[in-house]
């Protein structure tokens, strides 16, 4: 080995606490990229060749009854590449052992060919066959929360008749990739099946025959969805078509596409910090380095080595750390990413998930890092170049000090000559100063982004359950029923109150914006489910206009006193014009609302499509089963299940994703405080032992280095909020979605636990810093040439 | 004694230390001959160093001219004189500037590595009677041991010129003169010119010729008509 390359291996060895901590830091930035850019192409090409294997519908199309033969009709559409007609139906279910009424999603498998779309992926067993109308195929999860076998056996009330079905077979399906039931907001696999079924049978129960009341159509590449939809929802409108939609309105779909931009946002967001702080240690550490062997560096000179080898020998040792950082980055983002995509296992439902490790997302981290790192390393490399031997060898002229500021303004002897010496060490390098606090502060913030999460959760969950949805249950009906089926709710054993909805397909449009959403109409008296305006006062819903949420307002860029084109998509249709009165938060879905008599005035008389209910808990028993066998209803939802199942989702989701936050945190406050520590002791280790040469204790010693640590960090923490304050709202715009947004709030005890576990890595690192302090080798130190 | 090794015309040197700045060397005149063991003796800060790092190399002249054989060195660009130090030159320092984290043997062999035609560091080692200590780190050794892994460093290329700076500045008598002897050996053997900072007139005694500094000149010069071995002198 050449001697340079000794010297490398050895110095290494020496100052491996500071390289490992930089390591550490470049390791998470590669660690993230890895796992956030690993997950996401595990996610996006897991989905991309499901869709493409089990051939995955571009457009998807609900109507009344339909003739069949119209299928034919719709293959003709131009840059439609297959249709396929079928029966699908809201069923509400009865499982033995389980009290809440669950709900299923009856679909019809053709019965004498192949589908064409949407195939199924067997698990188990078979498909239901023609002539054996109690047979059923279910999904997967719905399955194992039962603990089911093949044979097994469950009721579902379908069309108004209870129904014994026998579970023949375990399929997943591209449809059902992230499985939620109706008017549920995260998926309860106990209290939601999808049911495959012969199309024989479904067409018998629901009277069908010759005719289907969904299609989902596959479309040709290049062809414009846009247009598709416009001649579909021509042809289906006069047999009840309530306007079809695309992939990015699939329920399933587009909650994939809400985790996909996530983790885009993930590996967009976090990687460059941590290189950007692992530049600034690598440029702290290397130019301390070679301020402390300039005498070397001019000693190698004067033997006749040339610039580029000395050089190079200190790109090497950047090269080394950041060869270690990258390699335990790749280990643990690869480790990460594995405990990622097994969450997307139970979470959502793959036959088969491609994980690989792509070679280039290791190559692109590894790339950036070491360029990250010659950043770094460019100013000493430079300076090393520079550096005139005969200078080299004279020790360097004493460090030029300034009475600073602060000293010309307070009397210097209210400040201790110790403290003295501190702000005069902070404000001589005032760039490493700033960037060492701005390391601290991003790690004070990356805590606050970690930990706002929770709060804006909890401010969700306050306001979604316990302010806005405050009924203990939602009635679905299967379809609309008459303002009668209100007083059936009413008088169901137990019911205390009954609050009446009405749900319409419309397309709303606004100049050349439209977006279909649902109205949904409720009473002007709402008391259990309300709305709820921008400062959660309950709203009144005035008795002419729309109520919007700002998702909606914001898509079709309506303000309130905007007029608004409703184009009513099922039942009697027809064109309104209504005025927008309010704009109100909505974290959930797309909001609009309206006052149900002015909604059923719309739409020409009075129906109902759910009632939310309160309840006796006491007689609950005597209302599900009530429920159970009660005609018409398609699914219930429980708000006290909701939450619970929420809860329990997000907890699972959080949890790992603020522990990962925590530790990144941990790594980049102690990092960058053990560095610029490490440094101060180096360059001020001949001043400290002086010090104590001059009798002040190791406790007054220390104190210089730890004021000048506190200092920054009492600068970096406020500095730190204002940038949590500024990720945790890029993050959540990230997270925002059509389907749900996540509310931005930090409460003030989160400020203070990032703060204190930042304090806690300053102090442990200072700590460990001190006892080298305590070593301090008062005659070596005194007796060697700076 | 007859060939100039080295011919210094003129020389002047400015330079600046932090605020202050500094006229090292006033004009100097100087020729050092093939072999010879030249003494520059004066008080600190009268520009010996100087001098001596731009025979070395390490520095350039704010004027004047040095030749070395048939190398013009003031027209040489630091590529020109990292090739020349690298060829030509020994250096010795008063602090040794041994780098720490290598031994003794591979603090020598950072020189052969890159040296035309060295000897193994193990004979140069020998040479300074450290045959048995090279496998010791420098914080393993005594100052003056540190000093003769220097010296073997400065010979194992076998250089034509050693430049010495205060070799002994930082030791004690004893071990002072094992370094002394260390050099006057190699003077004797290897035939290398050689070249001694000090500013201790007792040092005088072992050289060929004595050249008197003070204030950036030579304001004297003597030849000593008979040498003494380093073992007779002392401070």
């Amino acid at each position: 080995m050449r001697m340079l390359d000794r010297k490398l291996v050895r110095d290494l060895r020496r100052m491996w606490a500071q390289a490992l901590a930089i390591a550490l830091v470049m390791a998470s930035g590669v660690a993230t990229y890895v796992l956030a850019g690993g997950a996401y192409r595990a996610l996006e090409e897991t989905r991309a060749a499901y869709y493409l294997r089990y051939r995955f519908a571009d457009v998807f199309a609900q109507v009344k009854r339909a003739p069949k033969a119209l299928a034919d009709e719709i293959e003709l559409i131009e840059g439609v590449a297959a249709a396929e007609p079928r029966i699908t139906h809201l069923a509400l279910l009865d499982v033995e052992g389980v009290a809440e009424p669950a709900s299923g999603m009856a679909i019809s498998l053709p019965d004498l060919r192949e589908p064409r779309l949407n195939l199924v992926h067997l698990r188990e067993g078979r498909l239901p066959e023609r002539d054996h109308t109690g047979e059923v195929t279910v999904n997967e999860a719905f399955f194992k929360a039962h603990g089911m076998r093949i044979g097994s056996t469950f009721k579902a009330l379908l069309n108004g008749k209870k129904r014994t079905l026998e579970v023949v077979g375990v399929a997943l399906s591209p449809e059902y990739i992230y499985a939620l039931g109706p008017g549920d907001l995260m998926p309860d696999d106990r209290r939601f099946a999808v049911m495959w079924m012969s199309e024989k049978a479904l067409a018998a129960i629901f009277d069908l025959d010759g005719a289907f009341n969904s299609v989902t159509l596959k479309l040709l590449r290049g062809a414009s969805e846009a247009e598709v939809i416009k001649r579909l929802d021509d042809l289906l409108a006069r047999y009840g078509g309530t306007g079809a939609t695309g992939r990015k309105d699939q329920l399933s779909h587009a909650f994939l596409d809400a985790e996909l931009r996530q983790l885009d946002a993930l590996r967009r967001v976090m990687p460059p910090i941590f290189l950007l702080v692992s530049a600034f240690l690598i440029n702290i550490t290397l130019a301390r380095m070679v301020a402390l062997e300039r005498e070397q560096i001019g000693l190698l000179k004067a033997l006749g080595y040339t610039p580029l080898p000395i050089a190079l020998h200190y790109v090497k040792i950047v090269l080394a750390i950041t060869a270690v950082g990258i390699l335990i980055g790749a280990v643990a983002g690869a480790w990460m990413g594995k405990g990622l995509t097994r969450l997307y296992a139970d979470f959502f439902h793959f036959p088969f998930l491609i994980f690989r490790h792509h070679a280039d997302v290791y190559a692109a981290s590894a790339v950036v890092s070491l360029l990250a790192a010659v950043a770094g390393a460019v100013k000493s490399v430079s300076d090393v170049l520079a550096l005139a031997p005969a200078v080299a060898m004279q020790p360097p002229a004493p460090t030029r000090y300034r009475a600073f500021v602060l000293g010309r303004l307070v009397p210097s002897r209210a400040l201790s000559q110790l403290t003295i010496m501190a702000l005069r060490h902070v404000a001589r390098w005032p760039f490493r100063a700033a960037a060492t606090a701005l390391g601290i502060a991003l790690g004070v913030g990356l805590l606050v982004t970690a930990l706002l999460s929770f709060d804006s959760v909890e401010l969700m969950i306050d306001v979604a359950f316990f302010r806005t949805e405050r009924q203990q249950a939602t009635l679905n009906f299967t379809d609309e029923k008459h303002a009668s089926a209100l007083q059936v709710v009413e008088r169901m054993p137990g019911v205390l109150r009954a609050e009446p909805y009405r749900s319409v397909s419309v397309r709303l449009a606004n100049g050349h914006r439209s977006r279909k959403v649902s109205i949904v109409g409720k009473p002007r008296e709402m008391d259990l489910s309300r709305v709820l305006d921008r400062n959660f006062d309950p709203v009144r819903l005035p008795e002419q206009g729309l109520v919007v949420g700002e998702r909606v307002a914001e898509i079709l860029g309506l303000r309130r006193g905007d007029v608004v084109e409703v184009e009513v998509l099922e039942g009697r249709r027809g064109t309104h014009h209504v005025p927008v009165t309010d704009v109100i938060k909505s974290y959930f879905g797309l909001a609009v609302f309206m006052d149900l008599d002015a909604l059923d005035r719309m739409l020409y008389g009075p129906r109902l499509t759910g009632v939310h209910i309160g309840f006796d808990t006491g007689r609950q028993d005597e209302l599900f089963t009530a429920i159970k066998s009660t005609p018409g209803i398609g699914s219930i939802a429980l708000q006290r299940r909701a939450l619970a199942r929420f809860r329990e989702t997000i907890a699972q989701n959080i949890n790992y994703s603020v522990t990962i936050y925590v530790a990144l945190a941990v790594i980049i406050a102690f990092g960058v405080v053990y560095n610029s520590a490490r440094i101060q002791l180096s360059e001020n280790a001949r001043e400290l032992a002086s010090l104590r040469v001059l009798g002040f204790t190791r406790a007054e010693v220390s104190r210089v280095l730890v004021t000048e640590l506190a200092l920054l960090t009492l600068v970096a923490i406020p500095l730190g909020w204002i940038i949590g304050y500024g990720f945790g709202w890029l993050l959540i715009q990230a997270f925002s979605s059509d389907l749900y947004r996540v509310p931005f709030t930090i409460e003030r005890a989160t400020y203070a636990k990032a703060s204190l576990v930042v304090l806690l890595a300053t102090a442990a690192s200072a700590l460990i810093v001190r006892r080298r302090i305590d070593r301090l080798d008062l005659i070596a130190v005194l007796k060697t040439r700076d | 004694m007859t060939e100039a090794v080295f011919e210094a015309r003129g020389l002047t040197k400015t330079y600046r230390t932090g605020d202050v700045e500094v006229h090292a060397l006033a004009g100097v005149d100087l020729d050092l001959y093939a072999g010879e063991l030249v003494v520059l003796l004066g008080p600190s800060g009268s520009g010996k160093s100087t001098l001596l790092n731009i025979l070395g190399g390490l520095d350039h002249a704010t004027s004047g001219h040095v030749r070395f054989c048939d190398h013009d060195l003031t027209a040489l660009d630091d590529a020109g004189l990292t090739r020349y130090r690298r060829d030509h030159v020994g250096f010795v320092f008063q602090f040794y500037n041994l780098i720490p984290s290598l031994t003794a043997r591979e603090n020598v062999d950072l020189v052969t590595e890159i040296a035309r035609n060295p000897m193994p560091a193990e004979m140069a080692l020998e040479l300074v009677g450290l045959g048995a200590r090279m496998d010791h780190f420098p914080a393993q050794m005594s100052g003056g041991e540190q000093q003769r892994v220097a010296i073997a460093r400065a010979i194992a290329k076998r250089p034509d010129v050693l430049l010495c700076d205060e070799p002994t500045g930082a030791l004690d008598s004893k071990t002072g003169i094992r370094v002394l002897e260390a050099l006057t050996q190699v003077n004797a053997e290897l035939g290398t010119t050689t070249a001694l900072i000090t500013h201790n007139a007792a040092i005088r005694d072992i050289a060929h010729r004595v050249l008197l500094f003070g204030d950036g000149r030579i304001t004297g010069t003597s030849v000593n008509a008979t040498r003494k071995p380093p073992s007779e002198i002392s401070w």
